[in-house]
Parts: structure tokens; sequence; C-alpha cells
């Protein structure tokens, strides 16, 4: 609003110098580090270290698992969310509570967790051996290691939509004579769809990225169950830094894009306000 | 608050959407809650207690807290600095820089590691000029302190923001003609106001620090008594098959992790209360 | 001077000229009203004079002294916010104590002067209430004794009325001029309600973007109004289209014509003219013919009674006219709707119209003078 730049008093002019700064040095300069240090042999150089075949590998397996997982949450997510405010049953606000758990608990424990569930050792686990089913070092391991870790974000963001939502909408629509199937679908599912796809970019971003839980349950076999993660990872131990950088410049320009898609969302959601 | 709400009759449908909800809900987290339990239970309370008070152990739960208070201190007074600055000022990219601010939160732990490196490692941009003053940044506490710290800039700044834009300005400005400066204005009417919404914030932030692996492990070499966080050891024992260690200490971690779930529960209440009755 | 004065005030936003060198002196222990439209740049005059906006030009002084360039905590003003802005964590004698912790008092003297406040706006017993607990019209008086506590120079109050309901309003509104009788601290108020204006206010100074339309006391702005702007603004009035010939005014469509007697005040050029009347300022009759000058034929379009007058709606010509006429009047005459009389104005202002009706209207419909 301002139409010229306002004197700046000693204490804002802190406040804007320590901020630029702390962003700059512990955000920015490294983003541009990074970038610059992927692009130093030509963005030719770049483009083979991305499809070298086990880093494409990887990444085709990561961002397919994440897609997997994204559909299941979102649909698991949305009746959470739909159940815990609409419902009444036992434990509830126990459950409630308990459903941001999978933030606090530090991965590397999610996947220790998991392989003690459904590893080799356990009942469960020589159960489903049995019947041909292999959980943990392979695939489903590590799709239930992205759906612990991402289960709250469908489910927090699409709840307080859900909560502020009134019941109004969806009975004037059953006054104009929708079907409660047809009110759902044409009045509830819109309303929350904003709040699923930011659930679904939220869940879908960290699932690009995680590491701790799925390094102990994927047994990490390259072409078969290593994620980009882990395959980074792999090349910073074995002192291969160069050969990180492509995989790793591939998730962080996706890091962007969920940002970039994040705000979207909100300025489309916020236009019905 | 959850409001319970209930509407005339539960149809059979309710019964089975809820009773889905709740078998995910337990398959997915309580079952896996309950495996750890168990598992460390097995290995009898004498693994338990001497795996925990071994040097190392102590150690790496030592370096943790370290790891925590500094991410802690130093997010929360530039979180702090950051809210205020997004919520007061007004500068032509402002949006650009709170979107940047958020990259900590999409960018994966690894990645964040592997930048670290290329920044403050021995070949580094920054890392070349501490070389030649002796000081060692990555495979370094300095390096594990700033994995730490980035992974957790956002969060402090994440949980103000909204509650000081709702705010307002009115009260400070109400504040400043009654004589008080910025900074009386500061402690006495917009700390006060945003107060649950840092405890919030604060309690995010440590439970993402106690519980970082990857940007950690990237930048540490994972020394026992030197650089092993909590999160470390229990990587290492696991991956070394001793299970009683790694068990015993991932348990310590997931009671942790437990206290500060009620702890953020009980916070984000009081924020809510505090939102609506203001 | 013991007052405020205001000078050469100028102040841009963006584009966007919110205050254009705006001058007016308010003497020390007077309540002055700043009154105009939303929108007019009063509010950002008064926290300009607050030092919580930074003018782009201008001078301001409160009690002789320069403060232009001193920060809104040194210039020791009392503000009362339009929505109170009171602190929400803190309780009815905390709000009020605020200003004199700030300034260090003692303890004693701290307590003392709450309980006097609050003993002054009348909120015995709610000591330590918060302000969610609190009413609209009693959050209004804390905010008020806590804009008191550290005895300024000046108390401004921006819409203090605002944001209250109508009868809480009125309550409120006679009691700050009682108040104000007995503190005599130099005060300004905003407000954009001209009734609330005229009741309690010395003097009204009427604001139209960002400029100063005209200073005086109620009377002589409801009177004598100086601009068509004050005019219309300042009490209801009819907006007539005219046109003005050399010996008579013609209302447009209408037959018959008012004479020349009120062109004294000015020499008229022939052409398009508005004609602002007031609605107390109208005569209905039915005796009269075309030919008498001063009675334009017209028709009752609506009647609304209005308690103790009723308010009648004429079509005259192409305009319509808002007339108001005493309850035993109107019983007498039996007036209803569709019947044709003739109404007579026994006042009324002229004013040229240089580029057309529309432009006016529109202007004033911008305005929200007229709808």
């Amino acid at each position: 609003m301002k139409g010229k730049v306002a004197k700046l008093s000693y204490g804002d002019l802190t406040i804007r110098s320590l901020s630029f700064l702390y962003i700059g040095l512990m955000i920015v300069l490294p983003i541009a580090a990074i970038t610059m240090a992927s692009f130093k042999g030509g963005p030719g150089h770049l483009w083979k270290q991305i499809l070298q075949p086990q880093a494409i590998s990887s990444l085709k397996l990561t961002f397919l698992l994440a897609l997997v997982m994204v559909v299941i949450n979102v649909i698991t997510g949305t009746a959470t969310a739909w159940v815990l405010v609409r419902y009444r049953f036992p434990l509830k606000n126990t459950i409630n509570a308990l459903v941001d758990i999978p933030f606090a608990i530090p991965t590397l424990v999610t996947g220790m967790m998991l392989v003690v569930l459904y590893g080799p050792r356990s009942v469960l686990g020589i159960f489903l051996q049995n019947h041909g089913i292999e959980v943990i070092y392979n695939k489903p391991g590590i799709i239930l290691a992205l759906l612990f870790v991402t289960f709250p974000f469908v489910v927090r963001a699409v709840q307080p939509v859900l909560m502020e939502m009134d019941k109004d909408m969806e009975e004037a629509a059953l006054t104009l004579g929708a079907s409660k199937r047809q009110s759902f679908f044409k009045v509830v599912l819109p309303t929350l769809l904003p709040s699923i796809l930011t659930g679904a970019a939220l869940s879908f971003s960290r699932a690009l990225g995680e590491f701790g839980s799925i390094v102990v349950v994927a047994g990490n076999i390259p072409f078969k169950t290593q994620v980009s993660a882990v395959y980074i990872y792999g090349e910073v131990e074995s002192e291969n830094l160069q050969g990180a950088l492509g995989s790793a410049v591939v998730l962080l320009a996706f890091s962007l894009l969920t940002l970039v898609i994040l705000n979207l969302i909100q300025r489309w959601s916020s236009k019905y306000d | 608050m959850i409001e319970v709400k209930h509407y005339g009759k539960k149809k059979v449908g309710q019964w089975i959407i809820t009773g889905l909800v709740l078998a995910w809900f337990f398959v997915l987290v309580f079952f896996p809650l309950f495996g750890i339990v168990k598992e460390t239970v097995s290995y009898g309370l004498k693994a338990f207690v001497s795996s925990l008070i071994s040097p190392a152990s102590l150690h790496a739960f030592w370096l943790t807290l370290l790891l925590t208070v500094v991410a802690v201190v130093l997010n929360t007074v530039l979180g702090v600095v950051m809210a205020i600055m997004f919520a007061r000022h007004h500068f032509k990219g402002k949006l650009l820089l709170e979107t940047v601010l958020d990259l900590p939160f999409a960018v994966s732990p690894v990645v964040a590691g592997v930048m670290l490196i290329i920044l403050f490692g021995p070949n580094g941009w920054i890392g070349n000029w501490f070389e030649s003053m002796n000081i060692k940044i990555i495979y370094a506490l300095p390096g594990m302190m700033l994995a730490t710290i980035f992974v957790t800039i956002p969060f402090v700044t994440r949980e103000i923001l909204p509650v000081l834009r709702e705010f307002g300005r009115e009260q400070e400005e109400a504040a400043s003609t009654l004589g008080a400066s910025g900074w009386q204005t500061f402690w006495r009417v917009t700390l006060p106001s945003i107060k649950w919404a840092l405890a919030y914030g604060i309690t995010l932030t440590i439970a993402r620090s106690i519980g970082e692996f990857g940007a950690v492990l990237v930048v540490s070499a994972s020394i026992i008594n030197k650089t092993q966080t909590a999160t470390l050891l229990i990587h290492d024992e696991f991956t070394d098959f001793n299970y009683a260690g790694a068990f015993s200490a991932a348990l310590v971690l997931a009671i942790v992790s437990f206290i500060i779930i009620t702890v953020i529960q009980f916070v984000y209440t009081k924020k809510e209360k505090g939102l609506h009755n203001a | 001077m013991s007052g405020i004065r205001v000078s050469h005030l100028t102040k841009s936003f963006g584009d966007f000229t919110a205050v254009d060198d705006v001058s007016f002196d308010v003497n020390g222990g007077e309540l002055a009203a700043l009154l105009g439209p939303s929108g007019s740049g009063k509010s950002t005059i008064l926290r300009i004079i607050a030092g919580l906006e930074q003018p782009d030009a201008g001078q301001i002084f409160l009690t002789g002294q320069d403060v232009t360039n001193s920060r809104a905590q040194k210039r020791n003003v009392g503000f009362v916010f339009q929505h109170y802005a009171l602190f929400k964590h803190m309780n009815v004698e905390k709000n009020i104590a605020f200003g004199l912790e700030i300034q260090k008092k003692g303890k004693k003297e701290i307590k003392e002067k709450v309980a006097e406040l609050i003993d002054l706006v009348k909120l015995n017993g709610y000591n330590n209430h918060y302000p969610s607990q609190l009413s609209g019209g009693q959050r209004q008086r804390v905010a008020l004794a806590r804009a008191l506590a550290p005895e300024p120079r000046v108390l401004l109050l921006d819409e203090p009325f605002g944001a209250l309901d109508a009868k809480v309003r009125k309550n409120l509104s006679r009691w700050i001029r009682d108040l104000h009788d007995r503190i005599h601290v130099t005060s300004v108020f905003v407000t954009h309600d001209q009734n609330e204006a005229i009741e309690i206010a010395d003097k009204l100074i009427l604001v139209n973007r960002g400029r100063i339309e005209q200073i005086g006391t109620a009377p002589e702005v409801y009177e004598t109004p100086a601009t068509k702007f004050a005019a219309s603004f300042v009490g209801n009035v009819n907006v007539i289209e005219a046109i003005l010939e050399k010996e008579r005014i013609l209302v447009n469509g209408a037959q018959g014509h008012l004479r020349h007697q009120t062109l004294e005040n000015g020499s008229f050029e022939p052409g398009e003219v508005i004609l602002l009347v007031r609605p107390e300022d109208t005569t209905i009759s039915r005796e009269h013919s075309i030919e008498t000058p001063g009675w334009i034929p017209c028709e009752i379009t609506g009647i609304h009674y209005r308690g103790s007058f009723y308010e009648i709606d004429l079509q005259v010509g192409t305009n319509v006219v808002k007339s108001i006429i005493n309850k035993e009047i109107f019983v007498q005459q039996q007036w209803q709707e569709h019947q044709k009389a003739h109404v007579h104005f026994k006042q009324y202002k002229v004013f040229e119209v240089s580029d057309g009706y529309q432009t006016v209207h529109a202007m004033l419909r911008q305005l929200g003078y007229i709808e």
C-alpha cells in the first residue's frame, strides 16, 4: 500500500536484515551451491548423471511408490477426518490425539517398528511369507513406511475444513432433492477438494524425500528396492558426490514444484472465501 | 478442539466406515507402536538398562539434547524475528521469500545433507575457508548443528505467523500511543498474544530435532562418543544386529515422542481456545 | 497555543492522495469532530496527529510544540481505536494501568489513578474482567479510561461509536460530551455520522476526498453551507435538476417556476443548475394554480409514517423530492397517494452545473449522499 518506501526504524532494520541474512545464509545459499555444483560439468553432464541406470531406476521407483501411497492416503486420510469430525465413538479423542504420532516419532524408529511387526522374525511376517507375500525388504514395506510417516498430512488438512463446513450446505442439497450420495459428491467433496489436494501434495513431497524409515525396511537392493534418497546416501558414502547430485537436483526440483503447487491450491481455494 | 456431533440414529454405513477407519488406524499406527514395546520387553529389563547407561549411549543422548537445544534457541529467536517481518513489513518479493522459507519442509533430509557438504565440506565454498582456519564443519559437530537447524527452520515462524496476522496491529499501536517503546510493546503486548502458538512451534522443533536422522547421518561420520546422536546410535546398533541396544534406545525416543505429542495436543487446545476467546 | 495545530498536511498511499494540504486548529479544551464519508481521509489525519502514520508533508503541533518528527510513543496523546484494541490478555485494571506502568509510576499511585478512572467510566466491579467478558459499550469505556490514564495532552478518538449498536451509541456519545465538559481535555473524534457530530462537537471539520470542505460550529455548518458538499452532507437534502433562465428557475419536466429571489448572492449565467432543498423546507398545498410563482405542480407517490412526522415522496417533473410534514398538518390535509398537489420551496440553494447533471449525480452518488 505504501507509495514511498517508508523510513525504517532501527528496530525494523534489525528485523529485516536478520531475517534476510538467516534465510539467505541457511536456505538460499545451500540451494544455490547445490544447483551450481550440479551444473558444473554442463547440463549434458548433469543429464547423464540423472540417467545413470541405477539413479534413474531408483528415481522411477521413488515416484511410483509415492504415487501409490498418495492414492491410498487420500482415501484413508479423508475417511479418517470424516469419521473424526462427524461420528461419535469410544476413544475418539485419544485417537484424534494419536493421529499426530507419526510426526513425532523419529522416522528411523518407524522403520524399525515395521521390521519388528512384519519382518522375517515375527509371527505375522512368517505367516505372510508362507503365503508368498514379502513385506519387509520389499516394496510393500516401503509403501507401509511411507503411509505411516505421511498419515497425518491429509487428515490434518481436511479436518479443519470439514469442521468449519456447516451441515447447512448438505442439508440445503438434501432439501433440493439430492440423494445423500449426490450431496456428498456434488457439495461436500468439491468443498474439501483443495484441502485434500494440499494434503496429497504434502504427502507426495514428503514421500519423495523420505529416508529414515525406508532405509531400514527397504533392503535397498539396486534396481529393485532402492529409492532415490537411499541411492544419494550411498553415493555420498562411497565418496561419489558428483554421482549423487543428479538425483538430488531432481528431488530438489520437485520440492520446489510442490511449493509452487501448494501456493496455487491456496490461491485457488481462497477465491471462495 | 474436536466437537462431538451426533446426527440422529446411526446407520449401518456409518458403523462400517468407522470400523474400517479404526481398523486401518490400528494396523498402520497402533500395531507398530505395540510391536516395539513388545520387542524391547522381550530382551528384559537388565538389557534395557545396561544398554541405555553405556557411555556410548549416554553420549549419544547428550549430543541429541545439545543439537536440540541449539536448534530450538536459534530457530525460536530468529523464527519470531522472521514472523514479525513477514507479518508487519511490506516489501516487494515478500511472498516469494515466504515460499523459500518453506523449502526445508519440502527438501529431502538427505539432499539437505548433500547441500551442506557442498557448501561446508572440505572442498566447499565456505568449508574451504574454515579448513584453512583448521575448523572442521562437515563430519563434525558444527555440520550436525547446521543440519538440525536447517530441517527445523520453518516451524516457529509457520505457527506464529497466522496468529500475528490475525492479531493485527491495533493493540501494538495502542501500546505505542500509551508511550511504550517497540521493545516494551513486543514483551508486554505481542509476545503474550502469540505465546501458545510459539509454544506449539517450539514443541514441533524439539520433536523434529530429536528424531532427525537423514540430514545428520549424511554430514556426520557417526563416530561413537563423538558425532553419534541417538538416532545414529540406534541405526548403527540395528545394522550391527545389536537389537537389544537398538530397541532400548528406540523405545526411549518413542516414549519421548509420545510425551511431546501429548504436550503438543495440550498446547494446541490452549492455542485454539486462545484464538477463539480473543 | 494550547490545542492542536495541523498545518498543510499531505499524505499519499501509492497513487491515492488520502490527505491533501489539510490545515486546521483545535483550540485547547475543545471537542472537535472530523466529519466525512468513509475513505475521505479523516482517519488518516487522526493517525498522523497521533504519530501512527508519517505525513509526506506538513506539520503537527501539540500544545504549541512541533511533534512532526517525534514517534507515537513520545507524543503523549490518548488514542481510542475504533475496535477498542484492548489488550486481550490483560484484565480491565491492567489495561488501564498499562500507560502508567510504562511511565514507571509508583505502585500506589497507579492503583489510585486506576481506581479513579474506573470510577470515572463507571466500571466499578469490573476490575478483574477480561475484554472478552465485556460488552461493546463497556470495552469502549475501558479504552477511554486507558487512553486518559497517562494524562495525555490531547485525546483522539477514531470512530469511537462505530462498532456499537444504535442505542448504546446514543447514550455513550452523550456521556462522552458530559465527560468532556468535566475534564476539558482537547479532543478530536472521527465520525461519518453527522447527527453524532452535530450533537456533541464544539467544532465540525468537514473532510471530503482528503480536503477540508468547511470548518465551523454545528449551527454554522448546518445553516450556511459553504459548499454544495457541506449542504448535502449535513442533514438530508434533495438534489433537484433545474434550468436557470433570466428571471426565473424551471424545475426540469415540471410546469411552473420559482422566482429569482435567491440569486442576490451571486450572478449566475443562465443554464443548467442544481437546487439543494432540505425536506423540512418544503410545503405542500392543494390550492395553487400553475400561474402562481413559487408553487410547482407535483404528484404524491409515496407516504411513509415516521412517528412524529410523515415523509412524503413527490414526483416533481423528472425529480423525486422528499418532503416532511408534521403529523397534525398531515391528518388535517388528508394526503393520499397519487394525489396531485403543489410544492413550495421555502428555502433553497442554487448551484451551477458546468458539465451536465450526470457528472454531479455521479459524484454525489459516489460520495454516498444520494442513492
